[in-house]
């Protein structure tokens, strides 16, 4: 279960002031608000790349705020999907678990899952610059699962990926979060993406006050 | 149709027009621009003209040009090394990170690159040779030059170590606004994702960035060694111009000019333009490079 209790952060003069809401663990809840509300901000804040001005982030129970971004079990995928350019898919996939200086035969039995269940098996040996989009936001979104997350946060997945490749997206998500059983907090302007693919909707709203303030409906919209 | 008949001769006076402001344009911009490369031809030509095959060999096979080739290629190396050693952390953090003071920093850096290079020579040899009031720790009047000579074996002023230290002044500067460009154009939320991976900000930086900056790296490095290379003036006030010493080839220049060698002050000129000409070279196959 992810907690957000009183949080409040800068993104420079912008500030985000007393958010709260939970998501069950296993959930797939869907972040929706306009345009520059701070929905990215908020992500940053929650994997640990912002640090707090105030409130907390809890993980399972546990206040994780001050802990560092790769210490919080948190698989990250932004909008621009951020691969690294000088490294193969599989180097992706490879890549948090040779930080956690996991077995040579650990590493290969996870990568193979990873591709398989992203069918990305064809892809392995090849550099990232000729992806397609759909190609890319998969081996983005095996990165972020290889070292199995605890939440998976992802903003704006498949904002940019053509009708027919959203809709094999969506698909894999959900199958993602059912499968896998992490919890995920999906970051959307789509109101299809939400109907579709959310078990919670937190709206993101700017009150006649000024303030932003979190608004969660229920289960199935 | 008979409108449009009627504006079809007003429409071709009008490109008509159009083609003969564009003439004017191009003539303009074509004449200011190439009296500027006509003049840097007219220079190699005038050079080349000025000597002859066999007295450029023969000056090139002086044993001081020799010298001082030699210690060129090699206080030129150096200064780039230690160039780029320092100018890739120092270029990564004015990229990323705002910090107090960061804006000063950024000013400081470019501070030899405005400054006038004797200014710049005459202040490494006051450095060196100022008296400093260290007298809790190292005696009153202590300075740099005595305590690298008298503690450290290492005299640098007047001996190569100058060398290296001016143009290292200088060409640093150089190669820190490479590497600044070079990671202001490398996406940062790469370094961001391997963070939520698990890495450090040290190994963010050396396994997700530093890769991705080895074009800029090279690049600052042969930018750095080529304006090594064309450094004179803090050298002369800092290292001198002594034969078999502190000679490289732009004091070389300077030394058979002063003694009346005009032959072999053209015929080492001729092979400063050469070098510069390879690194040029190599700097636009590197830029074709990074633009594909």
């Amino acid at each position: 279960m992810i907690e957000l209790r009183d949080v409040t952060v800068r993104s420079g003069d912008y500030c985000l002031e007393g958010i709260s809401f939970q998501v069950q663990a296993g959930a797939y809840a869907v972040l929706m608000g306009r345009t520059g509300i701070g929905k990215t901000t908020l992500l940053e804040a929650i994997c640990g790349l912002r640090r707090l001005v105030g409130g907390c982030v809890l993980l399972g129970g546990v206040d994780v705020s001050t802990w560092a971004p790769g210490d919080r079990r948190i698989g990250y995928m932004p909008q621009d999907l951020a691969l690294f350019p000088t490294m193969t898919v599989q180097q992706h996939l490879e890549f948090a678990l040779r930080l956690q200086r996991a077995t040579s035969s650990v590493v290969a039995a996870r990568v193979a899952e990873l591709a398989g269940l992203l069918e990305i098996e064809h892809l392995l040996q090849r550099g990232v610059r000729g992806l397609s989009g759909g190609e890319a936001q998969r081996v983005a979104l095996g990165r972020a699962l290889a070292a199995r997350p605890a939440l998976l946060l992802l903003d704006e997945p498949i904002s940019a990926l053509d009708a027919d490749t959203r809709r094999t997206a969506r698909q894999m998500l959900k199958n993602l979060n059912r499968q896998t059983g992490v919890t995920v907090l999906h970051v959307t302007h789509d109101q299809e993406d939400a109907e579709l693919l959310g078990d919670v909707c937190l709206q993101l709203e700017r009150t006649s006050a000024g303030r932003v303030q979190v608004q969660s409906s229920g289960v199935g919209l | 149709m008979g409108s449009g008949a009627e504006s079809l001769p007003v429409k071709l006076d009008g490109r008509r027009r159009g083609v003969s402001r564009d003439a004017v344009f191009f003539l303009v911009m074509g004449g200011l621009s190439a009296s500027f490369v006509v003049l840097i031809v007219l220079l190699l030509l005038a050079d080349v003209s000025f000597t002859s095959p066999a007295a450029f060999a023969a000056a090139l096979r002086k044993p001081e040009i020799l010298a001082a080739f030699r210690l060129t290629m090699l206080t030129c190396t150096l200064a780039a090394v230690l160039s780029v050693w320092v100018a890739t952390p120092l270029g990564y953090l004015l990229s990323r990170f705002r910090f107090p003071g960061s804006r000063l920093v950024d000013v400081i850096v470019d501070i030899p690159i405005v400054l006038p290079p004797l200014v710049l020579g005459l202040s490494l040899l006051i450095l060196f040779h100022q008296p400093f009031p260290l007298t809790g720790v190292f005696g009153a009047g202590w300075k740099l030059e005595d305590w690298l000579e008298e503690f450290a074996g290492f005299p640098v002023t007047y001996r190569w170590p100058a060398v290296v230290l001016a143009q290292f002044a200088v060409s640093c500067a150089f190669a820190v606004r490479t590497m600044r460009v070079t990671f202001d154009q490398i996406n940062p939320r790469a370094e961001d994702v391997a963070r939520t991976l698990g890495c450090t900000r040290g190994q963010a930086f050396l396994q997700v960035a530093l890769p991705q900056a080895w074009r800029g790296i090279l690049t600052a490095g042969t930018i750095s060694w080529a304006r090594a290379l064309g450094e004179f003036g803090p050298i002369l006030v800092f290292a001198g111009a002594t034969r078999f010493r502190t000679e490289v080839l732009s004091t070389s220049v300077f030394l058979e000019l002063s003694v009346g060698q005009l032959d072999a002050a053209v015929a080492v000129s001729l092979m400063m333009v050469l070098m510069a000409v390879a690194v040029l070279l190599f700097l636009r196959w590197l830029g074709a490079g990074m633009s594909t």
